[in-house]
């Protein structure tokens, strides 16, 4: 076996794969991803050029009508409170989670993973259990007396916002996480050893060094905010349009494909600027 | 900044007892760091649970608390032909999916780890691109494409557009089991005489089984959950539980909802349950 590892570099060179086998075992990826994900993709955007002569119409459109200037601010403003928020909500989660240990530490973690692992539809319609006129905070505040008319909750902004927190925030907390636990123990000891407050300790030594894993989760949660269709569909209404539920209208009820196209260009465009601008943070989602 | 652990230990043995003021102060903040976690943990949680005596109650729209204590709705579930349809046909693609992304995935993440594949960057960053490329941009761009050759509606297109966004998460899981293994042990058996793919199966796949079949979990959520191209590559006949629910949710708001959302619930939780324990498993066997 020592003979193997200390094998000298012929040996190692043929401890791999030959170009030619190696496409070939990724042939079927390549295919796949050229076929399913490529070309699709660049049918829809060379379809908002050429229509069927070349054209910056659909483009300009988006620019010239307010309307759709409006969605596309509102749906990055939607998309920066979410993620805002997230983290609020988010860091002290993490930051607790790398304090626990045994079944504690257990409890916590099923906590963020259950509703990571949920689908998006049930969480989605669990808001509007809670949210809509008859619903659970509603039917709550009438019978403890604190209103008398129900609230309009559902298909706010307010509505899209608190149930996208909900389910992009296990998105924010497990790379934070992550970054948090890989501070070792001892600097905040040095540091209070030093003379540092907890507060103090924890503002000039575990933030600065977690900050990797914050911008992982905030860009995450962004990219993810802003291309989101499900969850302001449903729990958003018509009166509240997003781009990508603008992208769906556009299809599926006026059939403007060539518009269509514009406007995922437009997302597209912002969400791989965001990934190529944080791309040494990136970490991935589920798989994280 | 170099003090070791037990040298920081004495230090703190040494230090006088803080001033009572400085006391409170971290006692206090360290509650109210727990219980603001402690809020946050049942805004995470308690929306999806609520579901489960939503699912329970007698009444055929949300009834808050629930009143009475019925099974009906799960029966309502299991014996309508639609939800049955649905919830088939996303089983059945999800498992298509599952197999086909973890062969495709496997065999990639062993060309780009062990290979000497040309252009193995750009096909790195390729392979990542359906996770960041948003699932509305996939969705109208998979309908472009599918519906003028009949893929809409049908389980070869599910199968298609849903391994293409399941095999990131199988490569991820894949490419990082095979960097942990030692190459030399794939080595050995070549040299002992086994062929290429009598070692691969024999030496390799068993020592990155648990990455495979982790990424094998991740590929089936990712397909049973996925709802955005599901919603717009479905037809009327083909349609998976996500496109019903959608549309049920959207129009025809009962309790039938809660009990189906229930069962996607537990599903999602036992295949969870799962991954974590092939976690656990792999990590405590490379330690």
């Amino acid at each position: 076996m020592a003979d193997v590892t200390a094998a000298p570099s012929d040996r190692t060179a043929a401890g791999q794969l030959s170009p030619s086998a190696s496409v070939a075992l990724a042939l079927p990826l390549i295919l796949l991803l050229v076929l399913a994900f490529l070309l699709p993709v660049a049918k829809l955007l060379l379809g908002s050029i050429f229509t069927p002569t070349p054209t910056a119409e659909n483009y300009l459109r988006i620019a010239q009508e307010p309307i759709f200037l409006r969605i596309l601010l509102r749906t990055v403003q939607t998309a920066a409170i979410v993620t805002l928020l997230a983290f609020v909500l988010g860091y002290p989660v993490a930051l607790v989670m790398t304090r626990l240990s045994g079944r504690a530490a257990m409890l916590v973690a099923a906590c963020v993973l259950i509703p990571l692992w949920t689908s998006v539809l049930v969480r989605s319609y669990a808001w509007i259990v809670l949210l809509q006129r008859t619903g659970v905070v509603n039917s709550t505040l009438m019978s403890w007396g604190l209103i008398d008319q129900p609230l309009k909750l559902i298909y706010t902004e307010g509505a899209v916002i608190v149930a996208m927190t909900h389910v992009l925030s296990p998105y924010m907390i497990l790379p934070i996480f992550s970054a948090l636990r890989s501070i070792p123990p001892e600097l905040d000891r040095a540091a209070r050893n030093l003379g540092a407050g907890p507060w103090t300790s924890f503002t000039a030594v575990t933030l600065p060094l977690s900050l990797p894993g914050v911008y992982a989760g905030a860009i995450m949660v962004f990219i993810l905010s802003l291309g989101f269709y499900v969850t302001p569909a449903l729990v958003g209404g018509p009166q509240n349009l997003t781009i990508a539920t603008l992208i769906g209208q556009q299809t599926t009820e006026l059939l403007n494909w060539p518009f269509a196209g514009a406007l995922a260009g437009v997302l597209l465009l912002v969400t791989l600027g965001l990934v190529g601008l944080f791309r040494r943070f990136l970490s991935f989602g589920k798989a994280a | 900044m170099s003090t070791t652990l037990s040298e920081t230990n004495a230090l703190d043995a040494l230090r006088s007892p803080p001033a009572s003021k400085a006391a409170l102060h971290p006692a206090l903040g360290r509650w109210l760091l727990n219980s603001f976690v402690g809020l946050v943990l049942v805004f995470l949680l308690l929306p999806t649970l609520l579901v489960v005596p939503m699912s329970l109650g007698e009444a055929a729209y949300i009834q808050f608390p629930p009143k009475g204590l019925t099974l009906k709705w799960y029966r309502a579930y299991f014996s309508d032909a639609d939800w049955m349809n649905a919830t088939w046909f996303s089983l059945k693609i999800a498992l298509a999916t599952t197999l086909s992304a973890t062969v495709i995935g496997t065999l990639a993440s062993f060309a780009l780890v062990r290979g000497n594949l040309p252009g193995a960057r750009a096909l790195q960053a390729l392979t990542l691109a359906p996770l960041i490329v948003p699932h509305i941009v996939l969705a109208v761009a998979l309908y472009l494409v599918f519906a003028p050759v009949g893929l809409t509606g049908n389980f070869t297109g599910f199968a298609i557009a849903h391994t293409m966004m399941s095999v990131p998460y199988v490569m991820l899981t894949v490419s990082a089991a095979l960097q942990r293994i030692d190459p030399a042990l794939e080595l050995a058996a070549l040299n002992c005489g086994a062929s290429r793919a009598r070692a691969f199966w024999h030496v390799v796949l068993p020592n990155i089984a648990p990455g495979v079949a982790a990424g094998a979990v991740f590929a089936f959520l990712a397909s049973f959950d996925e709802a955005t191209v599901a919603f717009f590559i479905s037809g009327v006949d083909g349609k998976t539980i996500t496109r019903k629910l959608f549309e049920d949710i959207d129009y025809n708001l009962t309790t039938v909802i809660a009990a189906a959302s229930t069962v996607m619930v537990v599903l999602s939780l036992v295949l969870m349950g799962g991954v974590e324990w092939l976690r656990s498993r792999n990590a405590a066997s490379t330690r």
